[in-house]
């Protein structure tokens, strides 16, 4: 069996008196592109942010990289990957500042960056805009270099919340080819989005509902166990008597 | 027919980006119209010229036939707008943000109840919570509400379904359909191509400029290449080897399958599931398809923008 990158076992949060995430217990193998759905308020964000390392559980169990969500948050921090529409880079730096930037961040060392950041610009075929203000850039690139920037210390596993939210459709798809590969190479990939389509393109998908995993499986198993035809009608069976959506 | 919304050459520009170049466009009354496209396609400039927040550089636009430059205060009080970003109070409760839109209308929420029942019943549980407290999908309907509360003739929603979750922006679009059918013109934005299929007529918009409009199944007769679905194992590389075969057009990622289409008349399934089967593939299905309104948005997208593969995008 191929090797554990994330492991959970009733991993739990509690705010007060409610339950956002609710003893959830799944695992994540290496080099799998792993897709992390559900309504708004189902509790994906506070799970995320307790694998991550930025949020205490209440109990249960977490390894992520190898690490322990409650003792080594720092230690994950550093062995992960991070992108999110919000929080990518910095528009008013260009991209190369912002690779400098970041890899400092990371703790790499000056030549290390140097290498890296000529690497990355000629393989996004960025080398002429490399001082840029990244202001001054479409979208679609800035989500490239964005997903970049965050494997630049080579992590394992690498979170992308929502990548492509607001992005054209051709923009959208070759972004995933990114993610493909990225996945091919071995890194491990947990994404959040709302577009259904994408939960196709991963190899497994989980899909949380009041704070629980109510389905875990491929694409394929869930559409056959649940007799529907596309993930968005597995995503619609399952969610739509969920009884938090005013969270 | 009368309209609710013209424009004549509509152009902004902010510094060198040309937000808009002379869009010309009208939507009939009570008519559901969609405005289809990406980030920095210009929808939102276009909204906010069209909610008189922003003049334009060049051309006009009228709403209910009022001018947007000279006669926006008579505008403002018979059109709903919902900006893309959420702009209520985050630390007033559902109930107060509702009764705020309404005073400021100078209106009462009984007044016009009717109206927004059947979105407001489900927002009734938590009518004493803080607006910056709900859910993404609560916001959303709430944000309907206030929109709705004095009645409007005409609803401006930009983008009101992103970061929605599928059930959410499902109900949404349910609502849309009622308040259609209570005679409301509505104008909604949206990067879903999946919710083209819903509106009456849609326009998609790129690079400021609008590069169709028509009804969805006039949209996708605009597809004009014969379109396959393609399926086998090992999809990633199913797509790689695709964009590689001498005929090829383009090979993209489509849910459980990847849509190809050819640069010949008339390809064979049977050549290009030789030819797969010639490269390694297992368990081929290759499927004659009808386009959808997404596989025409990229067809003429990337018709419109031939240098993008240039420049990296």
């Amino acid at each position: 069996m191929a090797e554990q990158v994330i492991h959970t076992e009733k991993l739990t949060k509690r705010f007060g008196n409610f339950t956002a995430v609710d003893e959830i217990s799944f695992s994540v193998s290496s080099g799998e592109i792993f897709g992390f759905l559900g309504a708004n308020g189902a509790g994906k964000t506070t799970a995320m942010k307790m694998l991550t390392g930025l949020l205490a559980p209440t109990s249960g169990s977490a390894i992520v990289a190898g690490f322990d969500v409650y003792r080594q948050t720092e230690t994950i921090k550093r062995n992960i990957g991070y992108m999110s529409q919000r929080f990518s880079l910095y528009d008013d730096l260009t991209p190369r500042e912002n690779i400098r930037f970041f890899g400092g961040i990371y703790g790499l060392d000056k030549v290390t960056i140097r290498d890296k950041c000529n690497h990355m610009l000629e393989s996004l075929d960025l080398v002429r805009e490399g001082d840029t203000q990244l202001s001054a850039l479409p979208l679609g690139w800035k989500q490239k270099l964005a997903f970049s920037v965050a494997l630049l210390h080579e992590p394992k596993l690498v979170f992308l919340d929502e990548p492509t939210g607001g992005v054209d459709p051709v923009t959208r798809r070759r972004f995933w080819d990114l993610i493909y590969q990225a996945a091919s190479n071995g890194v491990t990939v947990f994404v959040t989005t709302h577009y259904m389509d994408e939960a196709e393109y991963c190899d497994r998908v989980s899909i949380m509902v009041d704070g629980k995993i109510a389905a875990l499986d491929t694409p394929e198993e869930l559409k056959r166990s649940f007799g529907a035809a596309t993930m968005n009608d597995v995503f619609i069976r399952l969610a739509r008597p969920a009884k938090r959506s005013g969270e | 027919m009368k309209l609710s919304v013209t424009t004549e050459g509509l152009s902004k520009r902010f510094g060198k980006v040309e937000a808009l170049r002379e869009i010309t466009f009208s939507v009939p009354e009570a008519e559901l119209f969609g405005l289809i496209g990406a980030d920095g396609a210009g929808k939102t400039t276009l909204f906010r010229i069209l909610a008189t927040l922003l003049l334009p550089d060049a051309g006009k636009a009228s709403l209910l036939g009022l001018d947007t430059v000279f006669s926006y205060r008579a505008i403002r009080t018979r059109i709903g707008y919902m900006p893309g970003r959420f702009s209520l109070y985050q630390d007033l409760s559902v109930e107060e943000n509702l009764n705020f839109f309404a005073t400021v209308f100078g209106t009462t929420v009984e007044k016009n109840y009717e109206l927004i029942r059947d979105i407001y019943d489900q927002l009734e549980p938590f009518r004493k919570r803080r607006a910056g407290q709900l859910s993404g999908g609560m916001k959303q309907k709430l944000a309907l509400c206030c929109a709705l509360v004095h009645r409007p003739e005409l609803l401006l929603l930009d983008e009101p379904t992103t970061g929605v979750d599928a059930v959410s922006r499902q109900e949404f679009w349910q609502m849309l359909g009622r308040l259609k059918q209570q005679g409301i013109t509505i104008l909604v934005s949206t990067p879903y191509m999946d919710e083209a299929s819903l509106c009456d007529r849609v326009a998609f918009m790129q690079d400021g400029r609008i590069l169709a409009i028509d009804t969805p199944a006039g949209i996708t007769g605009l597809f004009r290449k014969p379109l396959f679905a393609i399926r086998a194992r090992e999809k990633h590389r199913l797509i790689n080897e695709l964009r590689t075969f001498e005929h090829a057009s383009s090979a993209y990622a489509f849910g459980n399958s990847v849509h190809y289409t050819d640069l010949r008349l008339s390809p064979e399934p049977r050549e290009l599931t030789a030819w797969l089967k010639s490269k390694g593939f297992e368990d081929i299905d290759v499927l004659r398809i009808e386009p959808g309104i997404e596989d025409t948005f990229m067809a003429l997208m990337e018709s419109a923008r031939p240098q993008e593969e240039h420049l990296g995008g």
